[in-house]
């Protein structure tokens, strides 16, 4: 009776020890791992998500090949890095000039719960106007930024509210949707302009 | 009678001499102090609506011979300000979170700028329009304050210049 009591106690220590090594290798290796850096966004044809443009229209990354496009992540509570982005771009866009008319400009928001199509409009409108903003469900969110193999998270702040941390680069993609390359935040204007202008070029 | 009085009145004019030394103390390096903190190129982004939070960049320079702290912010437009850092990792991922106390050393300069460090107004009390300007308070460390006041830009401004 006692050593079966003892056996029950150990059998069930190995149980939560084996759930708990289970769940640790799927936080950190399985499917529950966060979505790998460093390896490069898939091409656009081969990704798969649907969301909303500030105007209302249904999109997903179908919607940008046949053009040249320019994508990044963002969200409008952002104080410092998103609007610095979107002014960027915006120079980058008045300095291609005409150029830049016949590219594709998204701004996705990993922050879809406080960004609504009518926030997004809003926000859009104060940058140059080749930008749009695309937000949607969570979970087709999620989808995009695997697919580009950004990452954000969730923070809460100190005063009660949350801000985002995410992938701040800017990636570009030639018009069939094949990847083309990134620029880093806070990457000076003399190199951003020129790798846009490979985007813009790049036949396939 | 009158020696009591005297030792009384020297007393008294000890005790004069030492509260103003101890008074005096603090003021001279308050004074002192805001004389060495030169806050130049304030700006900040017009804000939509309160409920986001507001950024403010400038620099700040302390042309005196001591190390001077930074230990706040506070303007009337905002229930919340502090010093906030954006950090960029090797993966591209941006992040940003209260940058503590600043040290300037003497000579140097502390530039609030996009995308590193930026006064953050939290819990705005009005909204930041393009145009207007608002006063903010820095405290130091040497219980010295600087007023400035900070114009507001677009929110697509990229600085006071452009």
């Amino acid at each position: 009776m006692r050593r079966r009591t003892i056996l029950g106690y150990a059998v069930a220590g190995a149980g939560a020890l084996a759930s708990v090594l289970l769940f640790g290798w799927w936080q950190v290796d399985g499917p529950g791992a966060p979505e790998s850096t460093g390896l490069l966004p898939l091409d656009l044809s081969v990704m798969d998500f649907s969301l909303t443009d500030h105007e209302g229209n249904e999109v997903g990354p179908e919607s940008l090949i046949g053009r040249p496009s320019m994508v990044f992540f963002g969200f409008t509570y952002c104080p410092d890095v998103c609007p610095t982005t979107l002014s960027d771009i915006s120079g980058w866009l008045d300095e291609l000039g005409d150029d830049a008319t016949e590219m594709n400009v998204v701004f996705i928001t990993v922050d879809p719960a406080r960004d609504t199509v009518e926030t997004m409009e809003e926000y859009v409108s104060y940058f140059h106007s080749a930008i749009r903003g695309w937000t949607g469900a969570q979970d087709q969110i999620a989808q995009a930024v695997r697919g580009f193999r950004a990452s954000y998270e969730r923070v809460p702040t100190e005063s009660g509210d949350y801000t985002m941390n995410h992938t701040a680069s800017v990636f570009l993609f030639d018009r069939s949707g094949r990847f083309v390359s990134m620029i880093d935040y806070h990457e000076p204007r003399e190199f951003a302009v020129p790798k846009i202008r490979r985007a813009l070029e790049e036949e396939s | 009678m009158q020696i009591g009085k005297a030792v009384v009145k020297k007393n008294h004019l000890i005790k004069v001499l030492v509260s103003l030394l101890t008074f005096v103390g603090a003021p001279t390096s308050t004074l002192a102090g805001s004389e060495d903190l030169v806050v130049e190129g304030a700006w900040a982004r017009a804000s939509i609506g309160t409920s986001r939070p507001g950024a403010a960049y400038m620099s700040i320079r302390n042309t005196g011979d001591t190390p001077v702290t930074i230990v706040g912010l506070a303007t009337p437009i905002a229930q919340m300000s502090e010093i906030h850092e954006t950090r960029t990792n090797a993966e591209g991922v941006s992040s940003m979170s209260s940058a503590g106390e600043i040290t300037i050393e003497p000579g140097q300069n502390v530039a609030l700028e996009p995308g590193g460090l930026h006064a953050m107004l939290m819990r705005l009390q009005s909204p930041m329009q393009e145009g207007e300007s608002f006063p903010l308070t820095l405290k130091f460390d040497n219980g010295s304050t600087v007023e400035i006041v900070v114009p507001i830009l677009g929110i697509a401004a990229r600085g006071p210049s452009e």
